[in-house]
């Protein structure tokens, strides 16, 4: 069934599909038509889930934590300065290997305030032992909503998610989304089936204290487990071509007019629909550039971009991310891996529109970049 | 090891004998003791016991915090360094 509607409505009707018993929640612009939306299906009597209504970020996250502890589907979404409210527990979840699934629509940090669209707040919790995937268009949030819970509740993985949309710019966006299904969404998502749970009549210990002689241990493991759901990143995509009819490049990265090109930047989220008209109008010209659409941040996918790389003479990465004192976070991945010139660009913080004009400029410039380097594209 | 150090079988605590962290070792006086039970109520090892009419301390728990003695009214307790 096709329907116009947002990026917020179509994360909700993703996790109404995905039938979790708990969400929590807390508003904070631009993500709260999320919760929202989802709030009106519960009281239209449409979805089951419990909704709890807290007083902060930090309480909001721990709502979901302790629900998924005790072996339920739970869901949250939330946004910048929210994200970092929920800094600490962050970490508590990813450590415990629960598999609870957020949204995020970017926005930018204070200060100064702003409330428009950057990637800084989900990059800020780079470290933090989520999975991050970062969407397009209203229709990718939604399929990548019901992606997220199948990677990160498989029993070698058990690793949370968060499906990060950029505020406003596709949180807000309506277009015509393509709604699976509830006996499709089932067929691909099989019931949450947990593998440690809080049971009175089986007691275990969640979150114990670990001595530095098991501290490190625990830390690989739960890296080793992020980094093996790559493959069934891939999987999960494909599997859901099969089943629902779409997919999303390999669901690692998706190239475009990559085979063939010299040149290429790398991005994530609703820039890269700017870039493909520029990929285009350049292609129109005779001149061979390429998108790399980078929608797996963590765990980052080292091996396939290296071979993306590969046939390429220069690369630009554009980061809505800066990391103040060094570089944006996708040029640091970036240039540890590639052999050929990689060009930083900072654009897009705090809401600034980055258009064609100045995807121009970047193609026109990696043109002849001989070297890596890096500037900020006001 | 499991994800996320998940401990499934209960007791653990018992095992990590907690003693071992001690540095004062809380001595108890039976001839001042009144056996009001104080020691009993404030230990927040919960390591003292009330046993065959002595208040005794379980030192495989009792991680030396002092409180017994700083709390006890008869002042029966004293705390000696453990390498004593």
């Amino acid at each position: 069934m096709k329907k116009i509607i947002s990026a917020s409505e179509a994360i909700a009707l993703g996790v109404k599909l995905c039938n979790p018993k708990v969400v929590s929640i807390y508003p904070i612009t631009p993500q709260t038509m999320i919760p929202e939306r989802i709030a009106d299906f519960v009281y239209d009597g449409e979805f089951d889930a419990e909704l709890v209504n807290v007083e902060s970020e930090h309480s909001a996250l721990s709502v979901c934590l302790g629900a998924q502890a005790t072996g339920v589907r739970t869901f949250i979404a939330t946004a910048s300065q929210g994200l970092e409210l929920m800094h600490e527990i962050l970490f508590v979840v990813s450590g415990m290997r629960l598999p609870v699934v957020m949204a995020i629509a970017n926005r930018a940090l204070s200060a100064p305030i702003s409330i428009w669209n950057d990637h800084q707040d989900s990059i800020s919790a780079r470290d933090s032992g989520w999975m991050q995937f970062y969407v397009e268009t209203p229709q990718e949030a939604l399929d990548t909503v019901i992606m997220a819970y199948k990677i990160a509740e498989d029993h070698k993985i058990l690793t949370p998610a968060m499906v990060c949309l950029d505020g406003y710019t596709l949180s807000h966006v309506y277009e015509p989304v393509d709604i699976p299904s509830q006996k499709q969404v089932d067929s691909f998502l099989p019931k949450y089936t947990p593998k440690y749970k809080l049971d009175p009549k089986k007691p275990l210990t969640m979150g114990p204290i670990a001595p530095p002689n098991i501290y490190m241990e625990i830390k690989k493991e739960q890296h080793a487990a992020m980094n093996s759901a790559l493959p069934l990143i891939k999987k999960a995509n494909s599997d859901f071509k099969k089943i629902i009819g779409r997919k999303y490049g390999d669901g690692l990265i998706e190239g475009y007019k990559t085979k063939d090109a010299d040149f290429a930047i790398i991005a994530m989220g609703t820039i890269c629909g700017t870039i493909r008209t520029v990929v285009d109008e350049f292609r129109k010209k005779g001149k061979s550039v390429g998108l790399i659409k980078l929608k797996t941040f963590r765990p980052f996918p080292e091996e396939r971009l290296k071979k993306e790389l590969d046939n390429l003479k220069g690369v630009a990465v554009i980061d809505r991310d800066i990391s103040v004192g060094q570089e944006g976070a996708v040029f640091t991945e970036v240039k540890s891996i590639a052999d050929i010139p990689v060009h930083s660009f900072i654009a897009g913080l705090g809401g600034r529109d980055v258009r064609p004009k100045h995807i121009r400029t970047i193609f026109k410039k990696i043109e002849w970049a001989k070297k890596t380097k890096k500037e900020w594209l006001l | 090891m499991k994800e996320g150090a998940v401990i499934d079988k209960p007791g653990s605590s018992i095992r990590n004998k907690t003693g071992g962290w001690r540095a004062m070792r809380p001595i108890i006086d039976q001839k001042k003791c009144i056996k009001c039970g104080t020691c009993w109520l404030q230990c927040p090892a919960v390591a003292i016991y009330l046993k065959k009419g002595k208040i005794t301390v379980d030192y495989d728990y009792c991680k030396g915090c002092g409180i017994c003695a700083y709390e006890c009214p008869a002042k029966a307790i004293k705390m000696i360094k453990e390498e004593k």
